[in-house]
């Protein structure tokens, strides 16, 4: 067994927008206890004890936690690379100058489109306005910005727009993934899975802008998996190369993996009860899809079991019920049939393009804050999946 | 414009440092989003990467110190690295 190298630390499910494709859970409730500060703390240090090298800070909106700072700082000693994930939303300068001197490496910052509307519209808050100022001040500040736009049928269409925008706004990298359907997004898939045609349009548009813009900006583009033939090799296997905290301090092998760990009825590992060494290498839960065990076919006697490793168990258990099932995107699965008939309804030329989005719940921060100052929410739906290239 | 110029200076990209993790005793390199896993050949060129070296000059050092440094060892290792965005290369 490796030792991980990346952790995503979801500081907190409190957030100021309410993105329809947010990822996190459905159940936000049960992830008000946070962990303290001192607790983060010392799952950072275990984590760089283990082999951890990144840690991305994430949420919900991670700067709604006011110790943001302080624990960057950590980590920052621990000589972890951190990558703050926001939407800007409480990106002071004075904030920013703190994260700054404190070593924060790098920032993802979410827009919800070029457009302030269909932005402001998508995440249900006026924000566009104040991403644009505080994709100027990560520039100001010497960072590098990675400009995240999560893809969908009522976003994709803009996909020019998008990249002009991460253009003049100078970004570094711009990933343009489409939604996976975790969390929010599950009950919201069929208005945010797009059309054959939005997708043939946005790749053309892609290849050109890669043409036009050269090196200047690294940019990712992920077509939604439903049109793949195979799956995608999900976190490139479980419990293999990374791992997620959840505000509670549930230790997860995927960052979408809240419900299926539940539905095992495993003992919980949770960094409260258990070292970050314990929940990697012996809890129930991390052990569960290591390796090819488990598998079942047509993912057993498949040659490409070590190329994508039965793909997104997550996926499997949200769209089967089993977590065990080979991920039904893959056309070989016995249940390819629930993507192709999701990909039928999305052509429909009787569907209307924008439907309404559920608009992901708000959250408190703690038991303590419930019924007091509710806090808000969203999400930026993180891609971990390349993490790591060896043998260069 | 040849990235494997041997005129070229190479530097990290911004966003990238290297650290070596005691964890697991090996360099690499970080990225937003990636880690590339070096080997100590690997790590001793990218400390040479400083933008003022050229690829030649780095080659030649690294001969000074290693008795097995192949001709294009470094210009393959910097224009991969170039091709994934994690240097970058000022020419002339």
């Amino acid at each position: 067994m490796d030792k991980p190298y990346g952790l995503l630390a979801e500081l907190t499910y409190s957030c100021p927008l309410q993105c329809g494709y947010c990822s996190n859970p459905l159940q936000l409730d049960d992830y008000r206890d946070e962990l303290s500060t001192e607790e983060w703390k010392r799952v950072f240090s275990e984590a760089a004890d283990l082999g951890v090298l990144q840690l991305h800070l994430s949420g919900g909106e991670p700067l709604q936690r006011h110790d943001i700072v302080e624990l960057v700082q950590h980590a920052n000693q621990l000589g972890l690379y951190t990558n703050l994930i926001t939407s800007g939303l409480g990106l002071s300068t004075r904030r920013a100058e703190q994260l700054r001197a404190a070593g924060l490496d790098h920032v993802q910052l979410s827009i919800q489109a070029d457009d302030q509307a269909l932005s402001d519209q998508i995440a249900v808050t006026s924000s566009f306005e104040r991403k644009r100022v505080a994709a100027g001040l990560i520039k100001k500040l010497g960072w590098p910005l990675t400009l995240n736009v999560v893809l969908h049928r009522q976003n994709i269409d803009r996909i020019g727009g998008i990249l002009d925008m991460a253009e003049a706004m100078e970004a570094d990298r711009v990933e343009l993934a489409n939604t996976q359907y975790a969390g929010w997004a599950g009950p919201n898939q069929a208005e945010l899975l797009p059309t054959r045609d939005q997708l043939e349009g946005a790749e053309a548009v892609v290849q050109a802008a890669r043409e036009r813009i050269g090196d200047r900006i690294d940019i990712i583009y992920v077509i939604p998996d439903y049109y793949s033939k195979y799956p995608k090799p999900c976190m490139d296997g479980w419990a293999s190369r990374q791992f997620t905290v959840v505000p509670n301090g549930e230790a997860l092998p995927c960052p979408a993996a809240h419900e299926l760990a539940r539905g095992l009825n495993l003992p919980p590992a949770t960094v409260r009860e258990h070292s970050l060494e314990w929940i990697w290498t012996e809890s129930p839960l991390f052990q569960q899809y290591r390796g090819d065990a488990w598998m079942p076919d047509p993912c057993r006697s498949c040659d490409r079991k070590e190329i994508d490793f039965g793909g997104c168990r997550c996926q499997a258990f949200a769209l089967t019920g089993d977590a065990a099932r080979t991920d039904p995107v893959c056309h070989l699965s016995p249940d390819h049939g629930l993507v192709e008939a999701a990909v039928a309804a999305a052509n429909d030329p009787q569907r209307p393009k924008d439907g309404p989005l559920i608009p992901r719940a708000k959250v408190g921060r703690t038991k303590r804050a419930v019924g007091a100052t509710p806090g808000k929410t969203a999400g930026t739906p993180v891609q971990l999946s390349r993490t790591v290239l060896k043998g260069t | 414009m040849d990235i494997t110029d041997p005129t070229a200076r190479p530097r990290l990209a911004p966003h990238v440092r290297m650290v070596f993790n005691a964890a697991r005793g090996e360099h690499a390199l970080l990225s937003p989003e990636t880690v590339w896993v070096i080997n100590a050949t690997g790590a001793a060129i990218v400390e040479l990467c400083d933008s003022q070296r050229t690829i030649a000059e780095i080659g030649a050092e690294l001969r000074g110190r290693y008795d097995q440094v192949a001709d294009g060892d470094v210009q393959r290792f910097v224009a991969d690295l170039v091709t994934k965005h994690g240097m970058e290369v000022d020419h002339g």
